[in-house]
């Protein structure tokens, strides 16, 4: 299964083995990584899962989709070009090893 | 000895006063008591990307279990605490098996039922009710099979349930008893859109439409018999018509109930204030303007609301003030919510309802209040952001789609 490195807000490391198919959201949620809220459980509704992918693996995890794109210009921590919703990706073994940088305001 | 919480629920609300206990550095015990047989889990998927087969079990988990033990919260699950006992320093709950559990402080988030229908054939198989996973299993589980699906309720959980149905291919129809969908929290404008939306999209919506009975062939449904004496075909007939909130708990030991919601203060204080509630079995004062009462049965208000009971339970009394938000998926629309619109004496229209793209924004006294988006996030995150920093849009110049919202907010 595919491991995603988040740095939390409070700038630890945490690495988790995720389901394959689960969200990056959902993998930090469940396993209680500090800083994402994501209050509405995925349904690209809240802006509260913003996180930063680490550059090389942008190619790999892609653009926003339109929706998204509008979410993330309402997220509290101001967007950069690596800013995406982590309710938005979802792990498969092309993603094992990604890290992405939890946002340190999500509301 | 260090305390011990006792929370009553094990929903979105309860999981998150036990988080919230612990990111506060609580070291004492925290159980959490829930009558359903698993964990906590997200409920919203289960009326969209459940039913829809786009999300399984495994993903509803709020949290996986090896987060609860890691963080020492003890999950009871399949059990209900029936009574409480007080003795001069704490208390005891006792539970449907005998267990007996021991607290000194108790957090009640006992949510709410679905309202049940009184109507004959009401208990034919087939006939369904969505507010738990095992509802959610029950309707997915008849939901390949069946090709007439008949909603009863348009409300955010049958118009949700009947846009799946539409994108499945199936027959469906949504009978309504009020003149207007999703009519208790929804403009007029916001509710001629999703009818017509829906119709668009082959589903038949019947507004002012009674139910009379629930026929059947042997012990399954086949059709609902409306009051006029019309027949609707059905293989499945899902009811949604609202929630009662489960206040009986509360009843037992005394605290204050309006109707059957537990009355709490801003925060999250009942009137025994030893206890605190949050989440649907609650009723509030107005969480921005702190005036009347108000139930928000919501995963926002769910969560915020337990967040400011966490607190109270720490000794920290932290004012529950946040900007009520929800949303509905329904097929290709996003429904998005802020702000209480209750008291509205002028809505704005802001783009094009035709292009299935637009906001309707609620104004009192010339305040911004609330606002519901279809299809705009852009107008849903500004409102959303004015409203949590007590700002406001000038009604005059909102409709102007050449400016955006966030650019017209002013004190």
């Amino acid at each position: 299964m595919p491991n995603v490195t988040y740095t939390q807000p409070d700038g630890k490391e945490v690495t988790i083995e995720a389901r394959d198919g689960d969200s990056v959201m959902e993998t930090a949620v469940r396993n209680g990584v500090k800083g994402i809220i994501a209050e509405c459980g995925g349904a690209c509704a809240c802006a509260t899962c913003h996180v930063f992918v680490d550059e090389a693996f942008m190619a790999k995890v892609g653009e926003p989709g339109p929706l998204e794109d509008d979410m993330l210009d309402g997220s509290a921590e101001e967007r950069n070009s690596c800013s995406r919703l982590s309710c938005q990706i979802k792990m498969n073994a092309d993603l094992d090893g990604l890290r992405v940088r939890i946002a340190s305001e999500q509301v | 000895m260090s305390e011990r919480i006792l929370i009553v629920g094990a929903g979105q609300a309860g999981m998150q006063i036990a988080v919230s206990l612990r990111d506060a550095e609580f070291d004492g015990t925290i159980t959490m008591v829930g009558e359903e047989p698993h964990g906590p889990y997200q409920r919203p998927p289960l009326s969209k990307a459940f039913l829809a087969g786009e999300s399984d079990e495994e993903s509803l988990e709020l949290r996986s279990p090896a987060f609860y033990v890691e963080n020492n919260i003890v999950v009871i699950t399949d059990e209900q605490v029936l009574d409480v006992r007080w003795d001069a320093a704490h208390g005891t709950a006792i539970t449907n098996t005998g267990r007996e559990v021991a607290f000194d402080k108790l957090a009640l988030t006992t949510g709410a039922d679905v309202r049940r229908m009184d109507v004959e054939g009401v208990d034919l198989d087939g006939v369904l009710y969505l507010r738990g996973l095992a509802d959610a299993k029950a309707l997915k589980s008849r939901w390949d099979a069946a090709q007439d699906v008949v909603v009863i309720g348009g409300g955010f959980i049958g118009l949700e349930v009947a846009a799946v149905a539409g994108k499945n291919g199936k027959t469906t129809t949504v009978v309504h008893r009020s003149e207007r969908l999703m009519s208790r929290v929804v403009s007029p404008t916001t509710s001629t859109f999703f009818k017509e939306a829906h119709e668009r999209r082959g589903t038949t919506v019947l507004l002012n439409t009674q139910v009379s009975r629930f026929v059947g062939d042997g012990a399954k449904v086949t059709g609902v018999e409306l009051a006029d004496g019309t027949l609707i075909p059905a293989d499945i007939v899902m009811i949604g018509i609202g929630v009662v909130p489960r206040g009986d708990l509360a009843a037992k030991l005394g605290l204050e109930l309006a109707n059957d919601s537990i009355v709490v203060d801003e925060f999250a204080r009942t009137s025994d204030t030893r206890i605190v509630a949050a989440g649907d079995a609650v009723v509030m004062p107005h969480p921005l303007t702190g005036k009347g009462q108000v139930a928000l049965e919501s995963v926002q208000n769910a969560v915020d609301q337990a967040k400011v009971a966490a607190n109270t339970l720490m000794g920290v009394e932290n004012e529950y003030h946040a900007v009520p938000w929800f949303w509905s998926d329904q097929d290709t629309m996003k429904l998005q919510m802020a702000g209480i619109s209750a008291g509205y004496d002028e809505t704005v229209l802001r783009g094009n309802p035709d292009e299935e793209k637009f906001s309707v924004i609620y104004y009192r006294d010339g305040r911004l209040i609330a606002i519901d988006s279809v299809n705009e996030v852009l107008d849903y995150m500004a409102v959303r952001k004015a409203l949590g920093a007590g700002q406001t849009i000038p009604s005059e110049n909102a409709s102007d789609t050449s400016v955006k919202l966030k650019d017209m907010v002013q004190d």
